[in-house]
């Protein structure tokens, strides 16, 4: 969709302004944020695709008001409301009003290492070959779906070169919506500044994304 | 008589957001949905185990070992491995190397994927709107606000993680530095380095 989240270009936000001997955190509650949307992650309801869905799919001025963890809160409620965890009124009243969604797991704190160390590695077999080998040029599409995708704005029906060829990975256009992880390769396609920008940009300027194969058409 | 504004404030209060993550987290302990337990556990494990050290240990390895470093270009995700750094947001990983003649530079413009796994959590200015939209059109002008000024000539590449690949930049080793140990070095790599808004550090100034 073309939300908030779908920065890659957009002006007027200011300076970037890294912070010197940044914290960690910068409060207490961000900590417990940071938990809570691992922990409630790993009940395992909801994928990491329908997770960020929930978080561009927040109001722009919502989104651009707000730090990552509040966006990150903010959308860990609408997550759990949608699937039958917690309810509007029990998010108001501050405590539970009885049984929701039955968890398919609960992560505790002696699996914690465990969990993390796995992680949640999103590659899985293709059976086809690929559609394009290293240099191939390619043109990637001009769409604007309402729904999840991962090909920026910035960079639709644009050309350029297949840099490297990369595993089979689940299609989040289709996994952020209960559609199936329908996965398939993804492919670095990098772009001249000129290509994207226009014949102003700097020439020394190169931008790669990581585009899934649907993303793509030969050129 | 007029208030002083500080009577108004008392330490107790929570203020908006601190509420409700509180309640947040009252209502899905209540449930049995989460164990505040492994939330400490999580946040330990960031705050204490995974953080910017770990890459910068890859780093290091790679500035003396031509052989890892060999094998970081080519899979980065078991050479990474082979150091135990493993787990979330560094399940693929891809290492992009700085030369004399081109500067990697990542970013996430969709989001704030960041390789957890070598770098922990990403700093505020990374899951930024200035970073985020910046980067990928004015990257000279976004290095200029960390004072690093490249020749004109050096080749910007910007690694925008749109999908599940997570980059790590290894920087140029600095000059200088023939006779340092690996954990010398591995002071010298910087957080900001490794993401490319920075360079490792001159020996002397860790």
């Amino acid at each position: 969709m073309n939300g908030p989240q779908d920065l890659g270009g957009q002006m007027g936000f200011g300076p970037v302004a890294p912070e010197k001997d940044e914290p960690l955190f910068h409060a207490d509650w961000e900590r417990r944020a940071l938990g809570l949307t691992i922990a409630a992650g790993a009940m395992g309801h909801w994928n990491i695709d329908e997770s960020r869905h929930a978080r561009e799919s927040l109001h722009p001025a919502d989104y651009y008001s707000s730090t990552y963890y509040e966006i990150w809160i903010k959308a860990l409620e609408i997550l759990l409301e949608r699937h039958g965890f917690v309810s509007v009124q029990e998010l108001k009243e501050g405590h539970s009003l009885g049984k929701g969604t039955e968890p398919k797991r609960v992560l505790k704190a002696e699996n914690v290492a465990a969990v993390l160390a796995k992680g949640g590695p999103c590659d899985r077999p293709v059976a086809a070959p690929p559609r394009f080998k290293v240099g191939d040029r390619v043109r990637t599409h001009n769409f604007s779906p309402q729904t999840h995708t991962r090909l920026p704005r910035y960079a639709r029906g644009k050309s350029g070169r297949i840099e490297a060829v990369r595993d089979g990975f689940v299609f989040p256009d289709t996994n952020a919506h209960g559609k199936g992880e329908n996965p398939q390769y993804v492919y670095t396609v990098v772009f001249p500044a000129t290509e994207i920008w226009g014949d102003e940009a700097d020439p020394t300027l190169t931008v790669s994304i990581d585009a899934w194969e649907n993303y793509l058409e030969p050129a | 008589m007029p208030h002083n504004h500080d009577d108004h404030h008392h330490d107790n209060e929570l203020d908006p957001m601190a509420a409700r993550v509180r309640a947040l987290e009252t209502i899905l302990t209540q449930k049995g949905l989460v164990d505040p337990l492994a939330i400490d556990a999580i946040v330990e494990t960031y705050e204490t185990k995974v953080g910017p050290r770990n890459g910068a240990k890859v780093v290091a390895k790679a500035w003396v070992d031509p052989e890892y470093a060999d094998w970081l270009k080519r899979d980065a995700t078991e050479a990474i491995a082979s150091l135990s750094y493993t787990g979330r947001q560094g399940e693929h990983m891809q290492a992009v190397f700085n030369t004399p003649d081109t500067h990697n530079l990542v970013v996430c413009t969709l989001c704030s994927c960041y390789p957890w796994s070598v770098l922990g959590l990403p700093p505020v200015w990374y899951k930024s709107p200035p970073y985020r939209s910046k980067a990928v059109i004015d990257p000279r002008g976004v290095l200029g606000e960390f004072d690093l000024i490249l020749p004109a000539t050096t080749n910007i590449r910007v690694w925008d993680s749109t999908a599940e690949l997570r980059y790590l930049v290894v920087p140029m080793r600095p000059a200088g530095t023939e006779g340092l140990s690996e954990g010398q070095l591995a002071d010298l790599v910087t957080r900001d380095s490794m993401i490319g808004t920075g360079l490792a550090l001159a020996p002397g100034a860790a």
